[in-house]
């Protein structure tokens, strides 16, 4: 009798993460088209990276993390940063450029950051935040702390330099830094294989003596778990990860680019659309009975209700003020 | 006071800073177990061990960004590239990283971070190896640029550097490592900004920094002694932010300028002096204002020629006798 | 058949004039009895007329300049007609644009001694030496400023830089000045030369009455809304006491700003007319009198000029004022009425222009609204250098003095 009051409480515990796990989803989903619409009517400016289809990759890595743990990104950030617990409304007004931006309207898209919530940015320069991940673990360690640090980026990012010193480093200095390339099969246009000698990403961990996992990131629970293993080892044996998740981008690269455009076609972006990790993840809860249709019509409304706020929020809020152009250029 | 060389004031201000604050480290290649590649670190290792004086791969572009993400979290690095010429590999993390994530983050996150080391020509390395690129640096808001000339000051201002919130490039030398000088006992820091009046004089100002300082002293002397021509010396020290005030004072004090840099001439630190000296002194000046630089060439090996394109003080002579009108 | 124009004895007086303007240019057809210039004599501005017909083809003084009475000026003569030997009696060549030029060295330098502001000015017309490139003059910018100090034009100085450019060293030889200290803010004065009415003012008065010749106004203010504004002021707590004589010279540096002609240094060849105002307050010590200066009265509130002026009367009582501390004021004042003096007259304090004596205030009957009343009255003289400040120009600051003290709102407004 006891024994199943405690799995009943296990199991209503577990309903609840699945449940918050795919509200994540579904808001970075339905975040991401809004920006879309945004972008659309010129409330958006610049570049503007809609993260679409990889939502489960977000997702499943920073639910394994601590609020006090440490996370970098790419410039196809919205999703690392409302997966992270920043606020629709705060990034959305950041991509609106406006000073209730989480980055006072001075990053933009590609720019979040919130020290709040220790994500660390946001940033533009593919593969060069990667080191920056390994200096974040390498000052965990130095303060002896357990914490660690997770970076994102792209499997393109992969043949880039700054990855290879920067995992060498992890490695070399055994750091706490858990690397999750997100393998969408293009670095823009040009497919991995046509860009990359070797194709898995999770494989050139050997060239580091790291620890790897390839993992299906349309599975946000599948990645939840790696990344779980991945903390772990960081946390315990301070040791470094590579994680390869296999997702897809249902968008173009950018708003610039789009939804196939020359460098792949319709099939495959409807074969890959078969794996939706929002749809998918939704029919498995439903499936199981932690969750009803009608309960996910309710937070799909709920979702919107909070977007048409945070819409309304970026909208209402002010430009920053003109002398703010001057500041934050140095520490006085 | 005692006498030390230049090598010895940065290991002193390493030294100091990293006993007063445990959130600093030194990382670099060669910086620990060899002591150095030209020994400012000499002796660290075996007084705060591995963790805070750390060897790395040769990678600079990796451990500069290692440095900067260290700083983006609350520790405050100091970098030490082999030479300037290396860290053209890091670039991108000091422009990109360093210089605009406080900007980009509205505020939110500082980057403390020293990236030091010695730039410009030795002798005969030739011209991948011999490269000021003090002028590169000071382009880039941001960034602080940090460049002494003798002893006193490399103590004082890496000092001041390392406890800045900001991340400074500092510009060492390895000609001036074994300058000599005096420095007092104990604590003392310099503040950046802050231009040095090394020599007070009525005729003609001589803008310098670093290597080029020496230089102006010897030219200024010969000036002198020669032709009678009072010479001032106004040693920057700090590139970025640059103290105007100094060096427009000097001017209007003596109505005439020459720039001595050790960079190439285009788009050099002389080209930004010369824009502010024509926009606060105009009406000062009795001549144009010349610059003396190294030639606009990649620096050969061949010793007669590396030294043909290095400024000097005859060239700095020249310079100061044609505005005078001497000529 | 050439007319030679010469500077004319346009009044009785007059030893030389000063060319204000040229209303004929060269290569300009003039009939007998046109007006060629405007000439400012010791007097007034007088016209010269065209004593000839034909042309004006040569002007030899610019704007500016001013000449001796004789002196040939311009030529006029048919368009065909050889001026050259006309020209050559006075040194110039027919190439050569309209020059002050003299037939010798030392008319050269007479000309520098001489000559007046505007060193730019050319015959035909203020700015156009700076913009045609044919009359452009190399020089240095500072060459070029220190030519503007000095007034000297810079087209009669020699340049020895590269290309001919001229210097500093080149205008310093050329005019030996004082040092000057170079390094301003703004203009703290501006120095506005003698005109020839100045300076036949200067002679005459000096020689009348002394050097400093001396005149006085006297004038009888209505105290009554002082004394009632600084009871009002006197009744907050805690602070300092303000007496009549910190209010009198607050409005005084007012009234001054509104009439800068009276708040100036006469300077022998030119009059310094300062922009800020510096006020020398006599006060009485053992040995005699010295005028510890409060600066920028202006700028000052009451409270501080209330402080500093017993800080610094405290200061000279102990003999321990900075020189700084006691010179270069711009105006005095000097106040007896402490000793129930109704009315004095105050020796000028060169180079200052003026000084005002106050006496007591003092209830007296006054007709207002055509009824007799007691009310508290002033009587303040000032002093005036009539070299630098006439009748008229004095009358007017104390008319403004007078309507701000008996409106003491008038300070705020």
């Amino acid at each position: 009798m006891a024994q199943t009051a405690t799995a009943q409480v296990l199991d209503t515990e577990q309903a609840g993460f699945y449940r918050r796990l795919l509200r994540q989803i579904c808001l970075i989903r339905r975040f991401e088209e809004r920006a879309g619409e945004s972008y659309a009517l010129g409330k958006i400016g610049g570049f503007c990276h809609l993260y679409i289809g990889q939502e489960a990759v977000a997702v499943g890595a920073l639910a394994a993390l601590r609020e006090d743990d440490c996370v970098m990104g790419s410039y196809r950030d919205h999703g690392h940063a409302l997966a992270r617990g920043m606020t629709s409304r705060e990034v959305m007004a950041e991509l609106y450029g406006k000073v209730t931006g989480c980055s006072r309207g001075k990053g933009g898209s590609m720019h979040l950051f919130s020290v709040d919530r220790q994500y660390l940015g946001g940033h533009g320069i593919v593969g060069a935040h990667i080191p920056l991940v390994t200096g974040a673990a390498f000052a965990i360690k130095y303060r002896e702390e357990d914490r660690v640090a997770l970076g994102f980026f792209g499997e393109a990012a992969v043949n880039n330099g700054a990855f290879h010193e920067a995992l060498n480093m992890a490695a070399v200095w055994k750091l706490p830094a858990i690397f999750v390339a997100e393998n969408n099969r293009y670095g823009m246009g040009t497919a991995t294989e046509r860009a990359s000698a070797v194709y898995d990403v999770a494989t050139r961990a050997c060239s580091y003596d790291m620890d790897q996992e390839m993992i299906d990131g349309m599975d946000v629970l599948a990645v939840y778990e790696a990344t779980a293993r991945a903390v772990e080892r960081a946390r315990e044996q301070k040791l470094p990860t590579l994680l390869e998740a296999r997702t897809y981008r249902f968008m173009g690269h950018s708003m610039s680019d789009p939804i196939h455009g020359h460098y792949r076609n319709r099939e495959e972006i409807d074969e890959q659309k078969k794996r939706d990790p929002l749809h998918a993840f939704r029919d498995r809860l439903v499936a199981d009975g932690i969750m009803t249709a009608e309960e996910y019509e309710q937070m799909e409304g709920e979702i919107a209700e909070e977007l048409d706020d945070a819409i309304a929020f970026a909208d209402e809020s002010a430009d920053p003020d003109p002398y703010e152009l001057y500041t934050d250029v140095y520490v006085d | 006071m005692p006498t030390i060389t230049y090598r010895d004031a940065l290991n002193q201000a390493l030294k100091e800073e990293m006993e007063r604050d445990p959130s600093v480290f030194l990382m670099g290649e060669e910086v620990g177990v060899y002591q150095g590649a030209y020994k400012v670190s000499r002796g660290l290792l075996d007084i705060f061990g591995e963790k805070r004086v750390v060897d790395t791969p040769i990678t600079e572009l990796g451990f500069a960004g290692v440095g900067v993400g260290a700083a983006m979290t609350g520790l405050r690095p100091v970098i030490e590239f082999m030479t300037w010429n290396f860290a053209l590999l890091a670039a991108d993390q000091i422009v990109n990283s360093a210089a605009k994530t406080l900007y980009m983050s509205g505020g939110q996150i500082r980057i403390p971070i020293v990236f030091r080391g010695p730039g410009g020509a030795a002798l005969q390395l030739a011209a991948q190896h011999s490269q000021a690129f003090d002028s590169w640096y000071a382009h880039i808001p941001g960034l602080k640029v940090v460049a002494p000339s003798t002893p006193y000051d490399a103590k004082g201002l890496l000092k001041s550097a390392i406890r800045d919130d900001n991340p400074v490039v500092f510009l060492e030398g390895e000609m001036m490592y074994n300058h000599k000088g005096e420095i007092p006992e104990g604590e003392y820091t310099i503040p950046l900004g802050e231009a040095d009046v090394k020599l007070a004089g009525s005729d003609v100002t001589l803008v310098c920094h670093a290597k080029t300082v020496a230089i102006a002293q010897k030219a200024a002397h010969q000036l002198a002694e020669e032709y009678g021509i009072s010479a001032e010396i106004v040693d920057l020290r700090t590139i970025r932010p640059l103290d105007v005030d100094t060096i427009v004072k000097s001017v209007v004090k003596t109505n005439r300028c020459v720039v001595v840099e050790e960079g190439w001439p285009f788009c050099g630190i002389g080209a930004q002096v010369v824009d502010y000296i024509q926009l606060h002194a105009f009406d000062h000046l009795d001549a144009p204002v010349l610059r003396v630089t190294q030639a606009d060439v990649p620096i050969p090996y061949n010793k007669r020629l590396e030294k043909a394109a290095k400024p000097n003080p005859d060239k700095v002579i020249d310079a100061v006798k044609q505005i005078t009108y001497l000529d | 058949m050439a007319t030679k124009v010469y500077m004319e004895a346009l009044s009785p007086t007059m030893e030389e004039g000063r060319i204000v303007k040229w209303l004929k240019r060269e290569n300009e057809s003039v009939t007998d009895g046109d007006v060629l210039a405007e000439v400012e004599t010791d007097k007034a501005i007088m016209e010269l007329q065209a004593r000839g017909e034909g042309t004006l083809r040569k002007v030899l003084a610019v704007e500016g300049d001013t000449v001796e009475v004789g002196t040939m000026i311009g030529v006029i003569a048919a368009n065909d007609e050889d001026i050259a030997k006309i020209l050559a009696t006075v040194g110039v060549t027919d190439t050569e644009q309209g020059q002050a030029g003299g037939a010798s060295p030392d008319e050269v330098s007479q000309q520098l001694q001489t000559a007046e502001p505007e060193p730019t000015a050319a015959p035909t017309g203020p700015a156009a030496s700076s913009l045609l490139p044919a009359d452009r003059v190399k020089s240095s910018p500072l060459a070029r400023r220190l030519a503007k100090e000095r007034q000297v034009d810079l087209r009669v100085i020699q340049g020895t830089g590269p290309g001919g450019r001229i210097t500093k060293r080149d205008v310093e030889s050329a005019v030996p000045g004082p040092r000057h200290v170079t390094a301003t803010v703004g203009p703290a004065y501006e120095d506005v030369p003698l005109s020839q009415i100045r300076k036949t003012i200067a002679t005459r008065l000096s020689a009348s009455i002394g050097p400093v010749p001396h005149f006085f106004l006297t004038a009888e203010i209505d105290m009554e809304q002082i004394a009632e504004a600084r009871e009002a002021l006197n009744s907050i707590p805690d602070a300092p006491r303000i007496s009549y004589n910190d209010i009198i010279i607050k409005i005084v540096a007012q009234a001054l700003r509104q009439h800068p002609e009276c708040n100036a240094w006469w300077q022998d060849d030119h009059i310094r007319y300062f922009n800020d105002v510096h006020i020398s307050v006599a006060v009485s010590v053992e040995e005699g009198l010295i005028t510890p200066v409060i600066r920028n009265a202006q700028l000052k509130s009451l409270r501080e000029i209330a402080g500093e002026g017993r800080e610094l009367a405290r200061r000279a009582r102990e003999r321990k004022l900075k020189p700084e501390e006691y010179t270069g004021g711009t105006f005095s004042i000097s106040n007896l009425g402490m000793f129930d003096i109704a009315q004095f007259t105050a020796v000028i304090n060169p180079p200052e222009a003026g000084i005002l004596a106050v006496g007591s205030i003092a209830d007296a009957p006054v007709v207002l609204n055509g009824e007799m009343t007691i009310r508290k009255q002033m009587r303040v003289t000032m002093s005036c250098d009539h070299r630098v400040i006439d009748g008229a120009t004095g009358a007017r600051f104390l008319q403004t003095l007078k309507r701000m003290l008996e409106n003491p709102l008038a300070m705020v407004w």
